[in-house]
């Protein structure tokens, strides 16, 4: 088999038993306070590190990305709705980059 | 629950699923023009999407893939990247009837998403499975057509457009990211901590050779377990 497709399945085998597990082993909450607290804290730092400096250097060119970071964060504090900030950084890199290429 | 009672929760779980499914659509699409630039074909992009289902997961195995990451920083980055379906998971393990059957804990279990999540945590009482099959059945194809269909025009689409449609994922992750933020100041320090570092170690000559998922790694053990240590979570009801 090659590389990807052992990629692919090796990614699906560990996302599938990180959602079972704790569904079908855990049938109490998680009491220690740490590990509560590190898992609550995980999602954001992991998506922030993922989001930043890589949206600024995803555009064809890097004004476009910092626009897109910042129409993102401010369409994100507004309207929380995935979709409503996902379109309005699409938008905003399509309308500058218009302008400026 | 009667046959009636089935239906109409099979239903509800279409019409709270169809927008999602849009949303996913845009997603995935612009999921897809990165699996395209890792070297994946479209069938390849259908099945990831069918098997692991998580934008920010994806992404990580995409670039990972195109980096020529090994398969246990694969792993590794994907227990990371989903980690918080783990709590989301102990979170839906609090609102089982005690008479649901088992198999559906692996079946619906499997696909737990942010928005799926969402909108089952958001129906009173205990959840319910059918419900959660039918949001499933009509968002699911989309998330992985999208990423298929991004593989495949993601090079017939102009330039500006393929562009654009590159920082949907990204606008996807503020929105997931800010909004908690806004509510509490240490989610909102971690995340300014965490662009700053990763901008940091991708620009240091000492660090900028640590390939981005084992940055995404180091960077997630450091700040979260920072945060966890200096402010632990009481009684805040986790990423729900």
């Amino acid at each position: 088999m090659s590389r990807v497709w052992l990629s692919i399945l090796t990614a699906a085998a560990v996302s599938y038993v990180i959602r079972v597990l704790p569904l079908t082993l855990i049938r109490r909450p998680i009491k220690n306070v740490f590990l509560r607290s590190f898992l609550y804290y995980v999602p954001y730092v992991t998506l922030a590190v993922m989001t930043f400096p890589a949206i600024v250097e995803a555009t064809d060119t890097m004004t476009a990305g910092v626009a897109a970071l910042a129409v993102g964060v401010i369409a994100a504090l507004l309207n929380g709705n995935l979709i409503t900030v996902a379109a309005a950084c699409c938008a905003v890199v399509f309308l500058l980059e218009l302008v400026i290429r | 629950m009667s046959k009636q009672e089935t239906k109409t929760a099979y239903l509800e779980g279409l019409r709270d699923g169809f927008p999602i499914g849009l949303g996913y659509f845009a997603v995935s699409f612009s999921l897809g023009i990165a699996a395209r630039n890792a070297g994946l074909n479209a069938f390849q992009g259908l099945i990831a999407s069918l098997l692991c289902n998580a934008s920010a997961g994806e992404y990580a195995l995409f670039t990972l893939i195109g980096a020529g990451g090994t398969y246990l920083e694969i792993a590794l980055v994907t227990l990371i990247a989903n980690a918080r379906y783990l709590l989301m998971s102990c979170a839906l393990s609090q609102r089982i009837s005690p008479e649901m059957r088992d198999f559906h804990r692996y079946l619906f279990g499997g696909i737990i998403t942010d928005e799926f999540f969402g909108i089952n945590i958001a129906r009173p009482g205990y959840l319910e499975p059918v419900y959660y099959y039918g949001a499933i059945s009509v968002a699911t194809p989309l998330w992985a057509v999208g990423t298929a269909l991004g593989i495949v025009m993601g090079n017939l689409l102009p330039g500006r457009v393929v562009s654009a449609l590159s920082v949907a994922l990204y606008g996807m992750f503020l929105a997931i990211i800010i909004p908690p933020a806004k509510k509490d100041r240490v989610v909102a320090v971690s995340v300014v901590l965490s662009f700053v570092l990763s901008w940091l170690f991708s620009r240091l000559p000492a660090l900028s050779g640590i390939s981005a998922g084992s940055r995404t790694i180091a960077l997630t053990l450091l700040i979260a377990g920072g945060a966890a240590l200096l402010f632990p979570v009481k009684e805040k009801e986790g990423a729900a």
